[in-house]
């Protein structure tokens, strides 16, 4: 049996490394304490253990070994890989299903909990769609694009409608290449299909169908997720948040949210504001209602309403060993089944909520959109009623303050205002030099590698060498809690030509742009770079870079398999599910290269990442003819010198304001 | 921008939109909602508040909603720690702090404040203001207006004038604020004055110093605030509008087309306060660069503006021997930093030289010598000869110059050019010699007037003083021939004849040149020649649009003719005026060819598909903005009406110059209504498809004047004598029901022709 890994082996946040002491000391366990017991299954995680018929499981592990059916080991790797990308894509497209069910019942039902908060947003959608707009009220609107949105999940033949906002050249490729998902469910129906004992036994074509199911969620399900979250709760624009367990109060009731869905989490911060509860919290001794979020759930609520983020994936348990929270409610995705005993040794109650997800012990109080917010207030009072079970609490006194809500509607408008907005400055920043590349770092933690470590080595490394850093889900999270989404960070770590372009934008050098559906947030951006020019004329042009280097889930598969379809260069750290087979390897990436520009790789060195990442965007910039990457040419710009200026006093700052005599 | 000059600007934009509504509220409750608000000559209304909200704001009361549009732009300073992103909220700042200026100074109109008031002012160049009293009673120019805005047009868009710059504040020093608009003069750039540091403007340091500001020295003094800053983007929103085609309300397309074809840039002299902040903000919206002589924060990321957009030059830390140098590389990297193209040609002369100095007047008491006039005669003569005949550079003053000559005095000079090249050709003789006048007058101190053998040439007591002779006439020809036209000119050489003799056989020589040149020209008829010229000079201005030029239809804007496209073509073969084979006929009479209709479908890049050379009436030729006259179907009297650029009177269309110029330009081909060149209204072939000149009722009186030998040639051609006094003026009506009874009166063959519908 391995070594248990010390508090600060497991964890690069020192609020977890506290917390981790404190489970140590209580003798509870974690994920962390888990995963140094329960080591990883050699044969599965190099992806050469086929379960999926009952002739096995076998176990291909020998040179030109093969299954009881004679599967190879490149087809069973290619199709445990193609069956991730279907789950992962099945998780995020239900999501944008619900997402779809909330806005009509928005448009529909007399009395809604919700409304469209965001019309230009739906106007957006609903040309995009097809939808007419012209002398029809909101709400009729909302409905012919709900209805549309829900029938691209069920739509058998055709393209998915949001294939067009790829760049030109991308979906003639796709087209090509026969690529273009015909419907979403579909798409994971047929991976599943063909992935069953017996079917598609060729590599390759499986990978293109895995390809096909992935572009069905970047380009469809989660598209569809993202853009109805902003027309139901608001396009994000930067405000200012705080991030980690400090976010939890001593003195408030503490309610926890966490998942990946918007559409409760919203409720419940509604009903946190009402007078009734608050006054009703205050009868039982709280000094008021604190809501926090974990993991996507958080970063939903956090980039469009500013609730503080307790922290990402591997901070649920530690919030509950805060002691502090009397309530967490939990959506779907990532919800560890080791809440519920955990929660047990306090008085914290799980509260699931998903028709789709019940945990054994936990409280089950199902929501539906129809009567939401009266659910959301039980769950509020419930969270309160627990407030006088609570015992010793430990909460770390660590959180950093952050500027988050990164949408690329609002990038559009920062580079120009509300006359010109455009992507033109981004795409010269690029050109110049000023900004080397650009490096989306998503995904999620993973306990296996020390927490936001590898997360916080390549952002710092990136700032340093001038790399506009943006990110989702969990990553985001990491760099929160790291102080990196703030326009002060620019100033503190970024190379001279990205802190110049910060400067001049006032933002963070690191973008937090949403949950991890999100991500299609990011294929938009790509997608107007190449629209913007100056870059070339498709994804795979931009010198650009996408990576999750502490991944974990089956969503992270289908992400970076749709962002390598897309034309980008992906980088999967800490583990490899595609070992066991060197063809795999070479598929998708070499391969996936000479067909469609973009490829994907799985590289568990930190330092390899970093390199391997900057010599593929100083290659795209050479293939672009930009000029070579130079950090001596910029940092000529900024108010340091004006900032000393204004200091002097009157007479001296008039005698200083022509400069020094030369 | 950063965040210190967010802060600023921010903080700028709120005072002046609060100072805005204040000065409003007070006007409407002084003078009532429906007061009218107007600049003068301008069809744009407030043109910038039209060209980006597409308001047409006519009343005090049409300004409520602007300002109530400019609050809604406006945000918050960002904070200390923790800031959110402000580059797009401090641009939308600026845009409200425009709409907000341009609000102020036209209530300021209203109230008489504008244009500003300023004792012992004269302006070079006239003003538009002859209800304030005489010219030199004292007030600034104000807002630049239509006419001149148009005829400032072509140098724009052909590269004579580079580019504007609007200097805001006040100079180091009176010298140094002399040296800096004399480095811009130099480079022919524009340049608007407006501003002040503690009351004290550039305006200010270059009156006391004597220097001329007006329309003929391109050096326009707005106003001594800030505020007044806004009549140099009201010109900007103007260019996109008169040239670009494009309409109110079009404000992303306006101001990505000012990034893009507007070479300007704004100098920022003196310490920047917070509305200097807020405005620059605005300009910058606009890709107009800030440069300052102070310490601020640079901002030198690119892509909002072209190149860096804050650019800080400390005064002091400028590299230079004395501030004279420090100056000049201020302008330099000004230059640099906006992309300006500048060419100038390095002319040997003891005076400053460029084209902005072409409008200086030299008045008789400052003239030290003068040649031609009514006193004596000059005359100019380009001739091509052999290679062999001409020695490169060589100058001869034959005869006396003018140092023998009294103070205020008139003597006989000649000036013969003779070039050789081996792709000169007899055709260009005239179009070269006609920049003999450009050229000179470029030189400051000089005065040219006329051409051929009514060459009217005046030196000013200063460039006499400065080394000026006449010798130099000989340097700067020499110098620009080679730089303007080194590609179809090898060799150049100059004499300048003073001798009494000599200038009487030169003269007699010269006379059977200019004679045999007027029989080619007669000659020169469309029907004798297989090609015309396109000319696409405007397209950096009016994408859309394309001239073609025949031999009896020069260029709308009067600067070329078919010798002048041809020229063109053989100096830059891949420029901007390609030979049209004219192709197939299809329709001699309205003047369809095949190859001009293919022609002007392709480089109007299919906005229009056909055209035709002489009729008015179907598929007219397009116009850019830059014309002199426009030409409009009056269809109520059978005819046309001609007005004049130079001519702001109503018309009987019920519209000013600068209102119809609206409906002729931008490229647009709209059936009745023509842009044209007022030489074409001589040509047989003017709108000879639809009856010719006799179609013509009304005609401003400008152009009666000022071709009047002309005009009289084309009544007898046309058959009727007394044709010119038949057709009305402004000064006979200014309407349709006068018109027609004036028509009756005199009776106009227009009446009697065939319905031109």
């Amino acid at each position: 049996m391995p070594r248990a890994r010390t508090p600060e082996e497991r964890s690069a946040d020192p609020a977890a490394i506290q917390m981790l002491k404190l489970a140590e000391e209580s003798g509870l366990s974690t994920a962390f304490s888990r995963a140094d017991t329960m080591s990883p299954c050699p044969i599965g995680a190099d992806g050469l253990c086929c379960k999926n018929c009952f002739m096995g499981p076998c176990r291909v592990v020998k040179e030109g070994q093969v299954g009881v059916c004679g599967a190879t080991v490149e087809t069973i790797v290619a199709r445990n890989f193609a069956r991730a990308v279907a789950a992962g894509a099945a998780a995020h497209s239900d999501h944008g299903r619900d997402m779809a069910f909330t806005l009509k019942a928005a448009a529909t039902v007399k009395g809604s909990d919700y409304k469209v908060r965001d019309p230009y947003k739906l106007y957006s959608m609903a040309e995009t769609l097809g939808v007419p707009v012209d002398g029809r009220s909101v709400e009729e609107i909302a409905s012919d694009v709900a209805d549309i949105a829900i029938a691209q999940f069920g739509q058998q033949t055709g393209e998915v409608a949001y294939i067009k906002r790829a760049p030109a050249k991308r979906q003639k490729l796709w087209r090509e290449l026969n690529y273009v998902p015909r419907g979403i469910d579909r798409e994971v129906v047929d991976v599943l299909h063909r992935t069953h004992m017996g079917d598609d036994q060729e590599p390759d074509h499986i990978l293109d169908a895995a390809i096909r199911c992935a572009l069905s969620d970047g380009w469809a399900g989660s598209m569809l997720a993202t853009d109805i979250s902003d027309v139901l709760f608001g396009t994000p624009s930067p405000l200012v948040g705080q991030a980690n367990l400090g976010v939890l109060k001593h003195d408030e009731v503490n309610i926890v949210v966490h998942g990946h869905e918007p559409t409760l989490s919203e409720m419940i911060l509604a009903a946190t504001g009402d007078p009734e509860l608050l006054e009703y919290a205050s009868s039982k001794g709280a000094k008021g209602i604190n809501l926090a979020g974990i993991c996507c759930t958080s970063n939903e609520t956090l980039v469009r309403q500013g609730v503080p983020s307790a922290g990402n994936f591997l901070h649920q348990e530690l919030a509950i060993l805060t002691g502090a929270v009397e309530a967490m409610v939990v959506d779907v995705q990532c919800i560890m089944q080791a809440l519920v005993p955990l929660s047990e040794k306090f008085h914290t109650e799980v509260i699931t909520t998903s028709p789709k997800v019940k945990i054994s012990g936990a409280t089950h109080i199902e929501f539906d959109e129809h009567h939401a917010m009266q659910i959301a207030r039980q769950i509020v009072r419930r969270a309160i009623d627990n407030f006088a079970n609570r015992g010793e609490t430990h909460i770390p006194d660590v959180s950093s303050d952050l500027v988050a809500g990164f949408s690329h509607e609002y990038v559009n408008y920062a580079l120009g205002g509300v006359l010109r907005g455009s992507f033109r400055p981004l795409n010269d920043a690029i050109a110049a030099g000023r900004i080397r590349g650009v490096v989306a770092n998503i995904g999620c933690n993973n306990p296996r590698v020390t927490q936001d470590w590898q997360h916080r080595y390549l952002v710092t490394e990136f700032l340093k060498n001038d790399v506009l850093v943006v990110q989702t889900g969990c990553g985001a999270i990491a760099s929160a809690k790291e102080g990196y989404l703030l326009g002060e960070a620019a100033l503190e770590y970024a190379g001279p030509g990205l802190r110049e372009v910060c400067e001049a934008v006032g933002m963070p050098p690191v973008l937090h742009m949403g949950s991890c559906v999100d991500n299609s947030r990011i294929l938009t951006v790509l997608s107007q770079m190449a629209s913007e020019g100056g870059l070339g004329d498709d994804i795979s042009d931009i010198p650009a870079v996408g990576m999750a280097p502490e991944w974990m889930s089956e969503k992270a598969m289908a992400i970076a398999t749709y962002a390598a379809a897309s034309g980008a260069y992906v980088i999967m750290g800490t583990t490899n599910p595609v070992k066991g087979s060197e063809e795999v390897s070479r598929l998708i990436s070499e391969g996936w290269r000479d067909k469609f520009g973009g490829r994907l790789e799985f590289i568990t060195d930190p330092d390899e990442i970093l390199q391997n990442t900057l010599a593929h965007i100083d290659e795209r910039r050479e293939a672009l003819k930009l000029p070579k990457y130079d950090a001596s040419k910029w940092g000529k710009s900024g108010d340091a010198r004006m900032l000393e200026l204004v200091e002097l006093p009157f007479a001296e700052r008039q005698a200083a304001l022509y400069g020094e005599m030369v | 921008m950063s965040r210190y000059i967010a802060t600023r600007a921010i903080t700028g934009a709120n005072m002046i939109v609060n100072e805005a509504e204040t000065l409003l509220q007070k006007a409407i409750a002084e003078k009532g909602s429906e007061t009218p608000v107007a600049f003068p000559n301008t069809a744009y209304y407030m043109p910038l508040i039209l060209g980006l909200t597409g308001r047409e704001v006519s009343t005090l009361g049409d300004l409520v909603p602007v300002l109530e549009q400019a609050r809604s732009m406006l945000h918050p300073v960002p904070s200390k720690q923790r800031w959110t992103p402000y580059l797009g909220e401090t641009l939308d700042s600026g845009i409200a702090t425009l709409l907000a200026e341009e609000s102020i100074e036209a209530v300021r109109f209203v109230q008489g404040h504008q244009p500003e008031r300023f004792p012992g002012f004269e302006l070079a160049g006239g003003t538009a203001y002859p209800a304030l009293g005489s010219n030199g009673d004292g007030h600034l120019n104000g807002p630049i207006d239509d006419i001149q805005l148009r005829s400032w047009g072509i140098q724009l868009v052909d590269g004579r004038m580079p580019g504007f710059a609007a200097i805001v504040g006040c100079a180091k020093s009176n010298e140094v604020a002399v040296k800096i608009v004399r480095e811009l003069q130099r480079r022919n750039i524009l340049t608007f004055l407006c501003g002040n540091v503690n009351g004290r403007s550039i305006i200010h340091q270059l009156q006391e110093e004597g220097v001329e500001m007006g329309y003929d020295t391109y050096i326009v003094p707005f106003g001594t605030d800030t505020v007044s800053a806004i009549y140099a983007l009201g010109f900007a929103t103007r260019s996109a509008l008169t040239f670009g085609g494009m309409k109110g309300g079009q404000s992303r397309e306006i101001l990505l087309y000012n990034r893009a074809r507007v070479f300007a840039f704004v100098l920022a002299l003196g310490e920047v306060d917070d509305l200097k902040y807020a405005t620059a903000a605005g300009a910058i919206s606009y890709g107009f660069p800030v440069i300052a002589d102070t310490v601020i924060p640079q901002i030198l990321p690119t892509g909002v503006t072209s190149y860096e957009h804050v650019i800080s030059m400390p005064w002091n830390e400028i590299p230079g021997e004395d501030d004279m140098q420090k100056a000049e590389r201020l302008v330099q990297k000004a230059i640099e930093v906006r992309g300006v193209k500048v060419q100038v040609a390095d002319v040997p002369v003891p005076v400053p030289y460029g084209s902005a100095f072409e409008g200086e007047v030299v008045r008789r008491a400052d003239m030290r010598v003068e040649f031609g006039g009514k006193n004596s005669r000059a005359f100019e003569y380009l001739r091509m000869v052999e290679m062999d005949e001409v020695e490169d550079g060589k100058i001869e003053v034959i005869g006396p110059d003018f140092d023998e000559a009294e103070a205020g005095g008139a003597m006989d000079v000649g000036i013969v050019i003779e070039v050789a090249g081996r792709k000169m050709q007899l055709d260009f003789e005239p179009v070269l010699e006609r920049q003999v006048h450009y050229f000179i007058n470029g030189a400051s101190g000089i005065q040219h007037i006329g051409q051929r053998d009514i060459a009217w040439i005046r030196i000013s007591k200063t460039a006499a003083e400065k080394g000026f002779t006449l010798r130099h006439f000989g340097d700067i020809l020499h110098a620009r021939f080679h730089a303007d036209f080194g590609s179809i000119v090898d060799k150049v050489q100059v004499k300048i004849i003073s001798d009494p003799e000599l200038h009487a056989d030169w003269l007699a020589q010269a006379r059977i040149a200019f004679d045999y040149r007027n029989q080619r020209l007669a000659d020169l008829t469309d029907d004798r020649v297989d090609e015309f010229y396109s000319c696409t000079l405007c397209q950096s201005f009016a994408p859309d649009h394309v001239c073609i030029v025949s031999p009896e239809r020069l260029g709308l804007c009067g600067a070329y003719n078919w010798l002048d496209c041809k020229a063109s073509f053989e100096i830059n073969p891949t420029g901007p005026n390609q030979p049209i084979t004219k192709g197939r006929a299809i329709d001699e009479l309205k003047g369809y060819w095949e190859g001009t209709n293919q022609y002007a479908g392709q480089a109007s890049h299919g906005s229009v598909q056909e055209v035709t050379m002489y009729s008015i009436m179907e598929n007219p030729m397009t116009a850019c903005g830059c014309f002199e006259c426009i030409v409009m179907v009056v269809p109520e009297a059978n005819g046309v009406m001609v007005v004049s650029r130079e001519d702001p009177s109503m018309t009987p269309a019920g519209m000013t110059f600068s209102t119809l110029a609206g409906i002729a330009g931008g490229g647009l081909q709209s059936p009745g209504v023509m842009g044209v060149g007022k030489f074409y209204l001589t040509s047989p072939k003017f709108i000879s498809a639809d009856g010719g000149f006799k179609r013509v009722v009304w005609m401003s009186s400008f152009l009666k004047q000022s071709m009047p030998d002309e005009f009289t040639t084309v009544a007898a051609r046309e058959g009727d004598p007394d044709l010119i006094d038949k057709i009305a003026d402004e000064t006979v009506c200014t309407d349709v029901e006068e018109l027609l009874a004036h028509l009756e009166r005199v009776g106009h063959p227009a009446l009697m022709m065939d319905p031109m519908f």
